[in-house]
């Protein structure tokens, strides 16, 4: 049976200039930054973390051990978010959301603790030295960094069928949640040498299932890290995805899955459409023609281009709903939204392009490259079309093109400035924001699955939260108004 | 009708109400490219003056 589809979107920035150049640097001032505008100084707590365990059963070797990490800058937001140093690069985890819509107002929450650690961070430095933030996912130049989704999925799914079921999903989905790329940068993206990308991420994938997330990047990542009852839940960890700049995109993306991940979970692998036979190349192939009418062969030789493959995915979703309604992913008219948006952008792509300008990051990013090549006659991927790419996803709002190209929003400013402050109500991060906004200095350190409380007086208390879907508002919201100390809290739980 | 038609009917259906004669296409083509010249001005006004140098220092280790 589907379990409730608890949610997020962990992302690295890409990180330019600061002291040296040096990205490590400049990252953990950025994080830095954001924590000593007094918000919070709470570490985070590796004890749980164990990356290298692999969901087929096999221990992985070659993943470093988290403590090697805690030298860097990493802490806990009020609003339940982790903001730490990650690979060089400055990463906002947003805090667990209950629905697509919820998960993709705090990822623009994250866009903003950026764009406010940013402020911070340039007004201590020098001008020559100031530091620039991207949500992007490669530097054009073959280095890739990545904006994973996470989905709570139930553990009694065999861990083969969602490989079954899903890749068809993450090698097509990029046709319309793609964020498009000039030119290419892989050794195999340059040779099929495309003018324009679909996607930035997809030229970076080597295997089609695996634990690597740096080298041999698999489309499904086999990560087995549940931050939760491991006897009852998976951690679903998608790395193949781009980094969106429009709000619908990121809801399409976030909603399309949990749905299909849903469907999986209620009724089986058997509806889903076969997989292409080479995964990594219908990835790639589709990423390199943006005129949609690349096609790829599955095994029983029949060809389905990418968008043949969302209507297939976006028919079977309909299915579900109609047969089990959507309430494990959201409620019942957010989950309509989603339907009619995900059909939309799909028939738009193909039959209106600029009908979707507004909705798919890749149109929107190639009218405004293809308008500078015409306007100014440029070579195709000339140095300016490509700094375009580059400055669309500047995350500062007097720098930043997506901003200015007319994205549909989801969220009024007001309401994203609140999920920059205040954790979902509908998870457990309520639970972990709450006690880190009102208890910062009974707090020794937290993570997604449980507080380390220092109360005073004997060891230290930990607090566990292995279940994402308790610890929400309506579960202990009465308890923060009965103990209004760390103390009583503590005991208050521990009795 | 089963839901492949019932969607094929739909999209039919959709493809009809959009179906605009010749002036009016001609008049919204000429609004859209006003429009991106607009964008584009702006976009002019903000992108980054030395685009080979800002894309050439752009230079990042991999991460995950």
């Amino acid at each position: 049976m589907a379990v409730a589809k608890i949610l997020g979107i962990e992302t690295e920035y890409g990180v330019a200039g600061g002291p040296d150049f040096d990205p490590t640097t400049s990252s953990s001032i950025i994080v830095n930054a954001y924590a000593q505008q007094g918000r919070t100084r709470i570490s985070w707590d590796f004890n749980d973390e164990s990356p290298g365990t692999d969901a087929r059963g096999i221990l992985g070797v070659g993943s470093l051990a988290p403590m090697i990490e805690t030298h860097l800058a990493n802490t806990v937001l009020t609003n339940g978010a982790r903001l730490y140093v990650d690979h060089a690069h400055p990463e906002y985890s947003s805090p667990e959301c209950r629905t697509p819509r919820e998960a993709t107002v705090y990822d623009q929450a994250g866009e903003e603790v950026m764009r406010r650690a940013l402020t911070v961070a340039n007004e201590t430095l020098p001008s020559e030295l100031t530091i620039s933030l991207y949500k992007n996912n490669s530097d054009g130049k073959g280095n890739s960094y990545g904006t994973h989704e996470n989905y709570l999925v139930a553990r009694d799914v065999e861990f083969s069928d969602v490989v079954r079921a899903m890749v068809p999903h993450f090698v097509s989905r990029q046709v319309i949640v793609g964020a498009g790329k000039v030119g290419a940068e892989t050794d195999v993206g340059q040779a099929a040498n495309p003018d324009f990308q679909l996607s930035a991420r997809s030229e970076f994938f080597e295997e089609v299932v695996g634990l690597e997330t740096t080298l041999k990047r698999p489309i499904i990542n086999t990560r087995d890290e549940p931050h939760s009852d491991a006897e009852r839940f998976r951690r679903l960890h998608v790395i193949c995805g781009d980094a969106n700049m429009s709000p619908v995109a990121t809801l399409v993306k976030l909603g399309s899955t949990a749905l299909l991940l849903a469907a999986l979970e209620d009724d089986g692998v058997g509806d889903f459409p076969p997989s292409p036979a080479r995964p990594v190349r219908a990835i790639r192939d589709y990423s390199f023609d943006p005129s949609l009418r690349a096609a790829v062969d599955d095994d029983d030789g029949r060809s389905r281009t990418a968008w043949d493959y969302q209507d297939e995915l976006w028919q079977l979703a309909q299915r579900y709903v109609e047969r089990h309604g959507g309430a494990v992913v959201a409620p019942a008219e957010e989950v309509a939204v989603i339907l009619q948006q995900w059909r939309e952008m799909l028939d738009g792509v193909r039959d209106h392009p600029e009908k979707v300008a507004d909705r798919v990051d890749w149109v929107a990013k190639r009218r405004i490259v293809e308008g500078f090549q015409s306007r100014y006659d440029l070579r195709p991927r000339d140095a300016k079309l490509r700094a375009i790419d580059l400055q669309y996803h500047d995350v500062r709002r007097d720098k930043s093109l997506a901003l200015r190209v007319g994205l549909r929003e989801i969220a009024s400013d007001e309401e994203i400035r609140g999920a920059v402050q205040n954790a979902p109500r509908s998870t457990r991060a309520f639970f972990r924001g709450e006690c880190v906004t009102r208890f910062p200095d009974d707090i020794v350190s937290a993570n997604w699955d449980s507080i380390v409380f220092d109360v005073g007086h004997g060891p230290l208390q930990r607090i566990p939260m292995m279940d994402p879907t308790r610890g929400t508002a309506e579960l202990v919201g009465p308890l923060f108004e009965e103990n209004l100390t760390a103390v009583a809290l503590v005991a208050s739980l521990n009795g | 009708m089963t839901e492949q038609e019932r969607i094929q009917k739909q999209r039919t259906e959709r493809t009809r109400e959009e179906s605009e004669d010749v002036s009016v296409v001609t008049k919204k083509g000429e609004q859209l490219k006003a429009e991106l010249d607009d964008l584009l001005d702006e976009i002019d006004g903000v992108l980054e003056e030395n685009a080979e140098e800002f894309v050439r220092n752009y230079v990042q280790k991999g991460g995950q």
